[in-house]
């Protein structure tokens, strides 16, 4: 292996890797939020459906997405080969352990997360994802797609609400530990700067999670 | 004796320890009971009188690391109802007393559980791969000569203080034995850190970052999650801040050494 290879599939280098992709995932966050709070226009859903059609077809919006695509297949990958490394660094269990009296559960529980986040994001996917590109959906009053239709109709069903309010609550809980855990890894601590990135993380976590829970909620109950 | 408690009363116990023939035998919790011990005995006395016990009855006593028994020498280890060094913090096992147990309490004592701490014989875990992670950097290169005048190199005092701070790690392995991943980031961190901070470090620092860092994930602990348990287990303290400065250190020697075969 040259140094490269040998850096990223150290511990620390692959550690870094989640941490870089784990933070370009946030930001991926930020613009996915701002941009479906078009939902909430009172138009019928015509200014969400210019929103969605501009995001299927833009071409650098669409580089950008296979980037947003390896983001997520390397923090998952790297996820995958650290969880398995740390199953085997302990073989026998403790028969008796108190862990909550040292770290907090969403620390311990990151794989956990993930693994709700994960299987959410198929669902979600390939309702939405996979049916504005492939699917075939009605046209609107100004004859573009009808993908804010698919939303109201997918958020009349209680599981389905269920289901995202409860991926947003793991979301939450691995974001509020993973913001501030970022940085950590990528050595950036300071005694001026981490109280603000520690405090920012948590808002930040909660915020994002509450304004995409908000969503079917609103549907579910308004509609 | 000075500081015992003369009204203190003595306290019966259950103890359930692990007990392992040898590396390659299979181990078990075994149950003991234990009477009239005294809440100023240390953990390890209270230990040394089952073994006198034990003894007596002909039977093998039970194993366990120890040395200086003034918390400063890394020797004892010991998982304590489910934690590391017991329930006081900032404590080795050696300065924890049976007066923070009560009466009638079952006590479950285990052995530091890693796959690069294998374990010897009941509860004494062969920590050579810290040795190993030692050889592989964690020292400074000295010419042979003169010796140097005191304060001849200028170190601003909260430097000192800082690289002091983590030199303060005993290498006892509580931070492993702690971490859910049984990761050594606490005190490899330490170790680095302690030497990168000061000049006579700097010159060898990033092999000595690149070195251990390899020697860990060679030895098999698992990697960082950034619970902070190690933190919080550590008897004398070693702060996270060290593992940020290891993994800076670390991807600072990675992407600018010279070093390009590994």
């Amino acid at each position: 292996m040259n140094w490269f290879t040998k850096t990223f599939s150290s511990t620390i280098g692959r550690k870094v890797i989640m941490s870089i992709t784990g933070l370009f995932l946030c930001s991926f966050l930020v613009i996915h939020l701002i941009g479906n709070f078009q939902l909430f226009k009172d138009d019928g859903g015509l200014a969400f459906n210019v929103y969605s059609e501009f995001m299927g077809h833009n071409p650098i919006i669409r580089t950008l997405e296979i980037v947003l695509l390896l983001g997520f297949v390397f923090h998952i990958y790297d996820a995958f080969v650290l969880t398995r490394r740390n199953k085997t660094a302990r073989p026998v269990e403790y028969a008796n352990t108190r862990p909550s009296e040292n770290s907090t559960w969403s620390s311990r529980n990151m794989g956990l997360l993930g693994t709700v986040i994960l299987v959410f994001l198929i669902i979600h996917l390939y309702n939405f994802f996979w049916r504005a590109r492939f699917g075939d959906i009605p046209a609107d009053a100004d004859g573009v797609e009808n993908l804010y239709m698919v939303v109201v109709e997918s958020f009349q069903q209680w599981w389905y609400v269920l289901l995202y309010v409860v991926a947003m609550a793991a979301l939450a809980f691995h974001l509020i530990h993973g913001f501030q855990s970022a940085f950590q890894t990528l050595g950036l601590t300071h005694k001026k700067y981490t109280p603000f990135i520690q405090a920012f993380g948590y808002a930040f976590s909660v915020l994002i999670c509450l304004g995409f829970a908000i969503m079917p909620l609103y549907f579910f109950f308004f509609f | 004796m000075a500081g015992s408690n003369p009204n203190a009363k003595p306290m019966d116990l259950t103890l359930k320890v692990w007990r392992q023939k040898d590396r390659n035998s299979p181990g078990q919790m075994v149950t003991y009971p234990l009477k009239g011990i005294s809440p100023d005995m240390s953990f390890l006395e209270m230990l040394d009188v089952l073994n006198e016990d034990l003894l007596r009855k002909g039977e093998e006593p039970i194993a366990f690391d120890h040395d200086c028994r003034e918390g400063i020498c890394g020797m004892c280890s010991l998982f304590i109802n489910g934690r590391a060094h017991g329930p006081e913090r900032g404590t080795t096992t050696c300065q924890l007393h049976m007066r923070h147990f009560s009466h009638g309490e079952t006590i479950t004592i285990e052995p530091w559980r890693a796959a690069a701490f294998p374990v010897h014989k009941d509860l004494i875990v062969d920590r050579s791969a810290f040795d190993r992670i030692q050889q592989a950097g964690g020292y400074v290169s000295v010419n042979t000569g003169g010796v140097p005048d005191a304060n001849e190199i200028p170190i601003p005092k909260s430097i000192a203080d800082k690289a002091f701070d983590a030199a303060t790690c005993i290498g006892c392995g509580a931070c492993v034995a702690a971490c859910k991943n049984a990761s050594a980031m606490l005190f490899v961190s330490a170790k680095v850190s302690q030497l990168a901070m000061l000049p006579q470090g700097k010159t060898e620092r990033k092999t000595r970052a690149e070195n251990m860092v390899a020697q860990m994930d060679i030895e098999g602990f698992g990697a960082c999650t950034n619970t902070g348990a190690c933190a919080a287990e550590c008897p004398v303290g070693i702060s996270l801040e060290n593992i940020a400065m290891l993994n800076r250190e670390y991807m600072g020697a990675k992407l600018t050494s010279e070093n390009v075969a590994s």
